[in-house]
């Protein structure tokens, strides 16, 4: 029996917003413990909660680009749970009526399109942080995150692998940070992820028992927590065993999942409707004020350079899967420089670079101007490509104007025929053997000899005509 | 005559002469509560260094400054489920025994700017939850016009303080009859206005759409008073409405020509007693006499309105009560285990009423549970709001008695929650609906006050007062005083 698994992710977003949710508190990452702190987001006796209209400026962005249906009447809820992250002991949630419903996004994977559905998207404040400590009988609570707009978008169980999952939250951080609504940056929790699978006989219409995977603290954790859950359950199944509803953690350590409770049927956190909030009408014009302020989004930016670049499909989807890359490209465009040789350094040396270094493109002091002159230097001779190398590598570390860079470290390209050829008599007096060898049939004496030359120009003199006028020398003798 | 027992308009005039300083009203308040509280425990705790400080910077700026507000100076009560800056709000609950506020509740913040003095604060049911003032964790208030008997509830301190003249106003909290039934208990005048006109804000809540704060006086003219200085909308609660707020005296006309007046015969059956009917009824002769006109009408669904009350007031108090856990402030009993602590606390500080309306609340809001409660009773609510919708399209306001009964002995009810739920039949519909409502003193029974209820429409507190007041000035009800 072959099986299939099913899986649903449910995201959680942070909103950037300046302030929190409900209450003025800053919503600044990394402050000391418990500074972002007032009686209404400590839930003090008495205080009340009053909408951020930013916070939900946000959520429908998120909604719209998401291709979702934004609600023209929404509400909030009460969930109520007793938990010290949870300062009122409830979490104001929306529970039957979400900001948005029924969107979609498109991945891509192997090249084949899929389209996964969205089955909605609500707004809620975000708990506080716990931190347990090690051996001691008490953990310690920061509240400068309660009260950080969140949205939980929430998927269809419409994937089907790992790797239909790790695109989709590719996609999803993608548009996430194309709207300018989150930084959804993993580790510092402004992006979270649940994943529910299970699996089931291939060609069944009934889906299995799910289990729920928490811990998942990096997209590349998503894609094997779920691949080791999908084999425990096969091969629980096919030894005859049962899968429980349960919520497993993601043990990254020991690359495995555990138990970390059985759910025994759905948790009761009474909701009921939020009585300090009053109801939330959309109207038309504020949903088309919002529509107005989604910038362009990935996959139409991916079209986009298709269409009008001429650039390969897989290139452009790289060039534009994060959009600091994205903007990085189209800003060195506007520096003049070619799509396609842009396109090359930026997937190429670039991406590598960044990616040894564990850097981010807006973390390296290298602008897209600089790179774009960089390109225009090898275009037009000034430098060869194999110098323009050591340029990258200046640019990239330390910045600065790739012009004066060549300028300064004397790196310009060598294409004068008569000091070529000087030198490269220079060489072959001093290498007797080498052209007799080469004359022998030997080419490698060949390559050699090119060597020897380009070492002399310290790396200057272009290559091709190294070539001829070696080959022309030679002959000579 | 002393001083406390005068109009506020009267006290004004008086310190705008300087015949009368602010300090001496605040040393008339604290003398009358050493003499007369030990008998009635309005207060749960005093704010005495702090009034009689703001008392002396009040009389400095006296003839510098023009003293414009006519609550300028005045000794006032705050029922203590409202929050003070820095001084005590317990809600007479024991899990907030020494709790002290990080803020003002925005009702005190407008009250500070009238530069009223808040002389204490005063004693309640736990949590607001109550009709006897039973159920406070630091003992019952007793009613002045007889030690033996309860002032009403909750705000049972705010009325029994205004009654016996230690304070010239109070303010109360009223989530199901919690200002009015007091104020008709004990002989006062007591207002909840209508839902969103109050600012909620530092209201410790005890049910989030009911509950609204509101003044206790001893005249009609000295409650439009206070309203008008507490009303209007709040940036900090959204449930607070934008809607203008009108000058109040201007409706002292005392003529009532035009005003139809509805008199619900729910209000009048066998489970209203027939002395209080009959009190009612001479009210309702003269309101005729004032030019108003009245009919008998049906409010069809008050029948439904106590058990409606009692699921969604209990389901928003059993989230909004969630809070008190012992972890971040207020009183805790520490266990190993944190649900031990969680649960410890609670049982150990919170009362027997609150805890049972903590359970009732929870299990309305269970799911298999929810739809058949919690939804069924908000659909009730919808239709009671409505009956009173069709009425105010028809007339001014709704008239009849404010509590079935005169104060009862003290141990009378409390053994029998139901019994007691029954005090509060003829306010909860008014609270369910939001409209606002006033008692007035309508005569008394075997020496007890009757207090007759005048309902209006939505923010129409101004007809309210209107008729209040011309009755009031017709009557001598309100002249008269408890002995104690």
């Amino acid at each position: 029996m072959e099986f299939e698994t099913v899986i649903g992710l449910e995201v959680h977003v942070e909103l950037k917003t300046e302030s929190k949710i409900f209450c003025g508190c800053s919503t600044e990452f990394g402050a000391p413990p418990n500074t972002h702190t007032c009686p209404i987001c400590l839930g003090h006796p008495g205080v009340l909660p009053v909408l951020n209209g930013k916070a939900v400026d946000f959520a429908m962005r998120a909604a719209l680009a998401l291709n979702c249906e934004v609600a023209s009447e929404t509400k909030f809820d009460r969930k109520n749970y007793f938990y010290p992250d949870s300062p009122k002991a409830y979490q104001i949630s929306q529970f039957d009526e979400p900001i948005g419903e029924n969107g979609w996004i498109d991945i891509n994977v192997d090249g084949e399109k899929k389209r996964i559905g969205i089955t909605r998207l609500h707004l809620e404040e975000d708990a506080g942080k716990l931190t347990h400590v090690d051996g001691e009988h008490y953990s310690l609570v920061d509240f400068n995150r309660v009260g950080t707009p969140l949205i939980e978008i929430v998927s269809e169980p419409d994937i089907r692998t790992p790797d239909e999952a790790y695109a989709y939250l590719e996609k999803l951080k993608a548009i996430m940070q194309y709207t300018d609504v989150s930084d959804c940056k993993m580790e510092e929790g402004s992006l979270r992820c649940d994943a529910n699978i299970s699996i089931r006989p291939k060609g069944d219409d009934k889906f299995g028992t799910k289990t729920e995977l928490k811990n998942l603290n990096s997209f590349a954790n998503v894609r094997k927590g779920i691949a080791y859950e999908e084999e425990r359950q096969e091969s629980e199944i096919r030894r005859g065993g049962r899968i429980l509803q349960e919520t497993r953690r993601w043990d990254a350590d020991g690359s495995k999942t555990i138990l970390m409770r059985v759910k025994e049927g759905s948790e009761d956190y009474r909701y009921f409707p939020e009585p300090d909030l009053v109801y939330l009408y959309i109207e038309d014009e504020w949903k088309e004020r919002v529509r107005g302020e989604i910038p362009e989004l990935p996959d139409d930016r991916q079209q986009r350079y298709v269409n009008e670049l001429d650039l390969p499909e897989y290139d452009a989807g790289v060039l534009t899967q994060q959009k600091v890359m994205s903007d990085f490209f189209e800003k060195g465009l506007e520096a003049g420089a070619p799509a396609k040789l842009l396109s090359n350094w930026m997937m190429g040396e670039v991406s590598a670079w960044l990616k040894a270094n564990n850097k981010d493109i807006t973390e390296v002091p290298m602008t897209p101007e600089g790179l774009a002159g960089m390109i225009e230097l090898i275009e037009d001779g000034t430098i060869s490509s194999k110098i323009a190398k050591k340029v990258f590598k200046e640019l990239i570390e330390k910045g600065g104007d790739p012009k004066t860079i060549v300028k300064e470290k004397g790196l310009v390209q060598i294409t004068d025929e008569g000091e070529i050829r000087t030198i490269v008599n220079d060489v072959l007096d001093s290498n007797e053997q080498s052209i007799a060898d080469y004359k022998d049939g030997k080419e490698k004496a060949l390559g050699f000899l090119v060597g020897q030359v380009m070492k002399a120009s310290r790396g200057k003199a272009n290559p091709q005509m190294v070539n001829t006028l070696l080959a022309d020398e030679i002959e000579k003798r | 005559m002393s001083i406390l027992d005068q109009r506020f308009a009267h006290i004004h005039e008086q310190l705008h002469k300087k015949e009368l300083s602010v300090s001496d009203l605040v040393d008339a308040s604290y003398k009358r509560i050493s003499e007369v509280d030990g008998k009635i425990n309005s207060f749960l705790h005093l704010n005495e260094e702090g009034a009689r400080q703001k008392a002396k910077e009040l009389d400095d700026s006296l003839g510098k400054d023009d003293v414009t507000s006519v609550l300028f100076g005045l000794p006032a009560g705050i029922k203590d489920n409202i929050s003070t800056k820095g001084i005590r709000t317990t809600c007479a609950s024991k899990i907030l025994d020494r709790f002290k506020p990080l803020y003002n509740a925005t009702v005190m913040n407008k009250l500070e700017t009238e530069q009223i003095i808040n002389i204490g604060k005063l004693n309640m049911d736990e949590f607001a939850m109550g009709s006897s003032n039973e159920n406070s964790g630091y003992g019952p208030v007793r009613n002045p016009w007889d030690t033996e008997r309860v002032p009403g509830g909750s705000s049972g301190g705010s009325a029994a303080t205004v009654a016996a003249g230690e304070v010239l106003f109070s303010l109360g909290s009223d989530t199901g009859g919690s200002i009015r039934e007091p104020a008709a208990f004990c002989g006062c005048v007591g207002l909840k206005p209508t839902y969103g006109r109050v600012s909620r804000f530092g209201l410790v809540a005890f049910a989030s759409s009911l509950d609204q704060i509101g003044p206790l006086t001893r005249t009609v003219e000295d409650n439009a008073h206070v309203l008008q200085a507490i009303s209007g909308h709040d940036p900090m609660d959204s449930t607070s409405a934008g809607v203008d707020v009108p000058t109040y005296v201007d409706a002292f006309t005392g003529d009532l020509r035009g005003k139809k007046i509805a008199v619900p015969k729910e209000y009048f059956n066998e489970g209203v007693d027939i002395e209080v009917r009959n009190k009612v009824r001479e009210a309702l002769d003269q309101l005729e006499k004032l030019g108003a006109t009245w009919e008998e009408v049906s409010l069809p669904h008050s029948k439904y309105a106590v058990a409606t009350y009692y699921l969604l007031a209990s389901s928003e108090a059993s989230a909004n009560l969630s809070r008190f856990d012992g972890i971040r402030y207020g009183e805790r009993i520490e266990d190993e285990r944190l649900i031990e602590t969680y649960k410890k606390t609670r049982s150990e500080y919170f009362g027997n009423e609150v805890k049972r309306r903590i359970m009732l609340g929870t299990f309305a809001l269970s799911s298999g549970y929810y739809d058949a409660l919690y939804k069924k009773a908000q659909k009730v609510r919808t239709l009671i709001k409505q009956d009173f919708d069709e009425i105010f399209l028809k007339y001014d306001a709704v008239v009849g008695p404010t509590t079935p009964t005169t104060a009862f002995k003290i141990g009378d009810k409390i053994d029998d929650p139901l019994t007691m739920y029954m005090t509060d039949i003829l306010t909860i519909p008014v609270n369910l609906a939001g409209v606002p409502a006033i008692s007035v003193p309508c005569g008394f029974c075997e020496g007890l006050p009757v207090g007759l209820q005048i309902i209006g429409n939505h923010f129409d507190e101004k007809t309210v007062y209107q008729i209040a007041h011309a009755f009031e000035q017709a009557t001598d009800h309100h002249k008269q005083k408890p002995e104690l």
